[in-house]
């Protein structure tokens, strides 16, 4: 048996381009089944408006499974809505209430500019990975098992930091702005294990650098890892300050830098 | 934030930095991770001279006399190896050293957070973390600032401490210039206030020492917030217990 939400009032940020200033507008849901993820939810509506001949709002989405880390919407105030752990396509009608007012903006940071309504542009992120967030050498075909031992622990942690899915909700959810745990999961993934530690401090160097060109820096309030759908840990921001550190004092003819 | 998509940089083949090298200690300051390093490193220090100050003020309590010894001894700590009060200068200068690099560093973290976010979110956040003493680090630290400025005034150079009292300010009579002070009411409960909120600052900045450092080790991680808990509740309590005990009457001239 089907439940079904009714009276929403949604107030969707709109905003036409880049450059516009945008503002909120108010929409009503009379009523929508509470099995509706909260993308079908926007679905539903974009239907309504385009029938209307009016136009539909745009937001990011792709795999609608949890995955792909493409949707995003800052949601009554939590990047990704109420819901712990878990993006907005995994978000249901049913974490809602009968007259209900839900809120929804784009992820707000410099260096997440808005395409369109709630798009942002999150190339600011590729920007960080093509700077090191990599193997450089050619590694071939799968390896036969435990050709490469990794302890347990080890594997656990690299592999919990490798569940980032590059949404961006840790930045929209900082109050500074800051990628750290982004930049961290990314490091943490590759320097834990045995294929990274060749270009373990470059890597850090090289992408806290870039990190530094876009983002904005750490307080340690944990918002970011509240807010992530992956409910990584903030113990990657300190692996990644660990290393940075490293990075600067080890020996630079080891870093084989110039 | 003109165009929609910015020009894409070229990938590089490895994963190298192209920034010019600095010496190695700015090189570090440079960054944002860097300056929290700054910001921990001066933090720790800091915290070792609240923690001294008010371990050596609870002498008060033994009476005018042992005060008094007390701020003579700092003056000859490591005397007659030292000269007098050399030890005591250059601990004053590396405090001031280490106050201004946390100052210089928390300005120009919050001037990067603030262009980072240069358009805010236009409805209210609902934060699932954050907590008081985490959201209200500056303003607890400019308080704590204004604080110190006036502690000075009041019990170092003695401009302020004679204001609405009777009796004259002898520098090295310490009992007595610290019982003529809180015995002004208002006195008494700023110095309550600032170290409530200095309080509220180490309860959050102790426990981001560790991640700063990347003092990360799941061995200790349980003890991070519990240590900095502790040693702010340490601190203010010993701190607003010497102008509660004058205004009650415990220690009195």
């Amino acid at each position: 048996m089907t439940h079904s939400v009714s009276n929403l009032t949604l107030k969707v940020w709109r905003q036409n381009g880049p450059a516009d200033k945008g503002q909120f507008e108010t929409h009503v849901i009379e009523s929508i089944t509470d099995e509706a993820s909260f993308l079908e939810m926007l679905d539903v509506l974009n239907e309504r408006l385009i029938g209307e001949n009016k136009e539909a709002i745009v937001f990011d989405h792709d795999c609608r499974e949890g995955i792909c880390g493409t949707c995003s919407l800052m949601i009554n105030g939590q990047a990704h809505g109420p819901q712990r752990g878990s993006t907005t396509c995994q978000l249901h009608m049913r974490s809602f209430k009968d007259d209900d007012t839900i809120v929804i903006e784009p992820w707000r940071a410099n260096a997440f500019p808005i395409i369109k309504d709630l798009m942002v542009d999150r190339a600011a992120f590729d920007r960080i990975v093509e700077s090191g967030g990599f193997i450089t050498s050619p590694t071939g075909g799968a390896p036969d098992a435990n050709l490469i031992p990794v302890p347990k622990p080890v594997a656990d942690a690299a592999m919990d930091a490798a569940a980032c899915i590059g949404c961006g909700a840790c930045v929209a959810a900082c109050p500074n702005s800051a990628a750290n745990l982004f930049v961290g999961a990314k490091i943490t993934h590759l320097n834990l294990l045995p294929q990274g530690q060749a270009e373990r401090y470059k890597r850090a160097e090289a992408m806290v650098d870039k990190m530094d060109e876009h983002f904005g820096s750490c307080t340690n309030h944990g918002e970011c890892s509240a807010a992530c759908p992956k409910e990584i840990s903030l113990d990657v921001i300190a692996l990644m300050n660990k290393d940075y550190r490293s990075a600067k004092f080890k020996n630079r003819k080891q870093l084989s830098r110039k | 934030m003109s165009t929609a998509t910015p020009t894409r940089q070229p990938v590089t083949a490895t994963a190298v930095g192209t920034r010019k090298r600095r010496p190695l200690l700015l090189d570090l300051y440079g960054t944002a991770v860097g300056k929290k390093y700054a910001m921990a490193i001066s933090g720790i220090a800091m915290m070792g001279f609240v923690m001294f100050h008010m371990l050596g003020n609870t002498k008060m309590y033994l009476g005018a006399a042992e005060l008094d010894g007390y701020a003579e001894f700092l003056k000859k700590l490591l005397y007659p190896l030292a000269p007098k009060e050399s030890v005591l200068w250059i601990l004053r200068v590396s405090l001031l050293g280490m106050l201004a690099l946390h100052l210089h560093a928390a300005w120009s973290l919050t001037v990067l957070n603030r262009h980072a976010r240069p358009v805010r979110y236009q409805s209210a956040r609902d934060y699932q973390e954050a907590s008081l003493a985490s959201r209200s680090m500056r303003l607890s630290g400019i308080v704590v600032v204004m604080f110190m400025v006036w502690h000075l005034l009041d019990l170092t150079f003695g401009v302020v401490n004679t204001i609405g009292t009777e009796g004259e300010y002898v520098r090295s009579e310490v009992y007595a210039n610290v019982v003529r002070s809180f015995e002004r009411w208002p006195v008494a409960l700023f110095y309550v206030v600032a170290n409530l909120l200095l309080g509220l600052h180490l309860a959050h900045g102790a426990w981001s020492i560790f991640q700063s450092l990347g003092w990360n080790n799941p061995r200790f991680n349980a003890w991070r917030v519990a240590f900095a808990r502790g040693f702010a509740a340490i601190v203010v309590i010993g701190n607003i217990s010497f102008p509660i005990a004058v205004t009650v009457g415990i220690v009195s001239v």
